[in-house]
């Protein structure tokens, strides 16, 4: 402290504006370091890094577009796509329906809310790793609760894993993404919805509006911006699923689960062809810029305007 | 209205939503609740085939047999939490500094960092891994949980500038003004006056980062080989594997617990700061 202040008398001749734009720059200083080691040099790494002939060992040289004209014809990135998309089409409006209804039940302020509020949670603070655990055991056909259950309403004896039958597996963990993160676009939706002026609710309601009709033409129109924020987080989520695929399916049966990412991890960090892997990653950095400029432009516009 | 919040739309009566919401927060407990139960069964009983409901005796034998997985599930609670308390430190302090920076100052080179800030935003950190690895690599950063440590921070920033700058932008110019004519110097004013106004704003961020580091799978995956260097999320990766012929489901699920238990602690303790920081990053940014 002490230090700044003699500066500040030595340097009593420097204008105020200028002092200031200067220690407005300090700020922002250590940030930017970090930014720009562990992101931007890492980032233009990959695009560098994508142009050759990568192995973990031996020599590396470049060899161009060669890993994207290979990416385009690998089957198993083209199939990897295939099943994030269809995974991400059918994950997205599940999630999105499920938080809608549980934002409209515990949008109040009773103290009963708020426990159930809670409740309905705490799912989404618990890591993707554990909880992906937890789901491979609770559908596991010997020991896990779930086809025991079923067992016992008499849907016969489910001997196979579920896990071994392609839309089952598929099926498992949507449901488990579901219970692990309804919550979180729950409690975004629900914020919304209570800054919907009374006044206009009850304006509605007088005009006779109820159930779908109120939702449809009146709340759902004035908390639209939220609503493209949470489907634009869930799109992005979901293109980028690993961890819950990664631990539940193994990517199985017969590499049917296989997401992108996934894809990239084997490509990368299994097989070591690290050029290549490079090669996919840009391509999910592209995809993924394209989202992220829809959501700026979504961003930029404002609830209840 | 307000007494059931559901009428309004359905005009379902305060019994009705009752059930259903207790309905859900079963639905949404009993994995919670069958895994507890299943990581209290002694090993024998977790790996019968009906599965029991209700334990025949209760144990604590699972979570004594963590300590012998590998380096000893302490071992991976002390990673973890050492890596998530490094990142939560350095994700606050770079995210307090940056945010008064950009809530309060204009500087020449504020739109060149704010637009590096955005491109963080689009580009997701999977995309980066690959050279990440390579790098850590070169650096003999693999296997050490600082480099690592050191990405979850970086990974942290965008959000958290965002969440300090909302709380800076909230604190009335004329309190600022104040400190100034008052002859306090930028750092003065920063720590003195705005400092202690954002706490909730750092509280928020804190969480945030922890959980983060907490709960990250896939880095941590690729980065530490090492399994003196796992987290807990890896280890659990170690309670997979089939030593005979069958995974141990007793141990595995008192592993899931072990690392789930200060996430949900957490977040029951500090709940109002984890929704408030939803918002101000979140819908506001």
């Amino acid at each position: 402290m002490a230090s700044a202040n003699i500066s500040l008398t030595r340097n009593r001749k420097t204008s105020f504006a200028k002092k200031r734009a200067r220690a407005g720059f300090y700020f922002v200083i250590p940030a930017s370091i970090f930014v720009l080691v562990f992101f931007l040099y890492p980032f233009l790494n990959v695009i560098w890094m994508s142009f050759q002939d990568w192995p973990l060992l031996g020599e590396r040289s470049w060899i161009g577009f060669e890993n994207y004209r290979t990416a385009f014809q690998d089957i198993e990135f083209i199939n990897s796509v295939k099943f994030t998309l269809l995974y991400t089409v059918i994950v997205t409006p599940l999630l999105f329906f499920t938080a809608l209804g549980m934002a409209l039940l515990i949008k109040g302020t009773s103290r009963t809310t708020k426990v159930f509020r809670t409740i309905f949670f705490l799912p989404v603070v618990i890591g993707f790793g554990p909880a992906s655990y937890l789901w491979y055991w609770f559908v596991d056909s010997r020991v896990g609760p779930a086809p025991q259950f079923l067992r016992v309403l008499g849907f016969g004896d489910q001997e196979e894993q579920w896990l071994g039958i392609m839309p089952l597996a598929l099926f498992v963990v949507i449901v488990m993404v579901v219970w692990k993160f309804a919550a979180f676009q729950m409690i975004l939706l629900m914020a919304a919805i209570q800054g919907i002026s009374k006044e206009i609710l009850e304006a509605a309601e007088i005009d006779g509006a109820k159930g779908f009709t109120l939702l449809r033409t009146i709340t759902l129109p004035l908390i639209k911006r939220t609503i493209s924020l949470v489907l634009i987080l869930s799109v992005a989520g979901s293109l980028l699923a690993f961890d819950q695929f990664y631990i539940i399916t193994g990517g199985n049966p017969n590499g049917s689960t296989l997401t992108t990412v996934f894809n990239i991890y084997r490509q990368s960090f299994l097989q070591f062809q690290l050029g290549y892997g490079a090669a996919l990653s840009v391509l999910v950095a592209i995809a993924l810029m394209l989202i992220s400029l829809i959501q700026l432009r979504v961003l930029r516009g404002d609830d209840h305007e | 209205m307000n007494k059931s919040p559901f009428k309004t739309y359905f005009g379902m009566p305060r019994k009705g939503w009752f059930i259903v919401c207790t309905c859900l927060s079963v639905m949404v407990l009993t994995p919670l609740v069958a895994s507890i139960t299943s990581s209290l069964k002694t090993a024998k009983e977790a790996q019968q085939s009906p599965p029991t409901l209700i334990p025949k005796s209760l144990t604590f034998d699972n979570y004594r047999r963590l300590t012998g997985v590998s380096d000893g599930v302490k071992h991976y609670l002390l990673n973890s939490f050492g890596l998530a308390m490094g990142t939560v430190v350095g994700t606050l302090i770079l995210s307090v500094l940056a945010g008064y920076g950009f809530a309060r100052f204009k500087f020449r080179a504020k739109g060149l960092v704010f637009g590096l800030i955005l491109l963080m935003i689009m580009i997701p950190f999977q995309a980066i891994l690959t050279p990440l690895y390579v790098t850590f690599g070169k650096l003999g950063l693999t296997n050490n949980l600082v480099g690592l440590c050191l990405i979850y921070i970086t990974y942290q920033l965008p959000f958290s500038i965002f969440v300090m700058r909302n709380s800076f932008a909230e604190v009335p110019v004329s309190i600022e003004e104040a400190s100034v004519v008052d002859g306090c110097n930028s750092w003065t004013t920063f720590r003195r006056v705005m400092l202690p106004l954002a706490i909730p704003g750092c509280i928020s961020v804190a969480l945030f980062a922890f959980f983060a580091s907490w709960n990250e799978f896939l880095a941590a995956l690729i980065l530490m080989n090492d399994q003196t260097k796992y987290t807990l999320p890896i280890m659990l990766t170690l309670l997979n594997s089939k030593l005979y012929g069958q995974v141990d489901w007793g141990l595995m699920q008192a592993g899931v617990i072990v690392t789930m238990i200060p996430s949900i602690i957490l977040f029951l303790t500090l709940q109002r700061y984890y929704v408030q920081g939803l918002m101000a990053g979140g819908v506001k940014a």
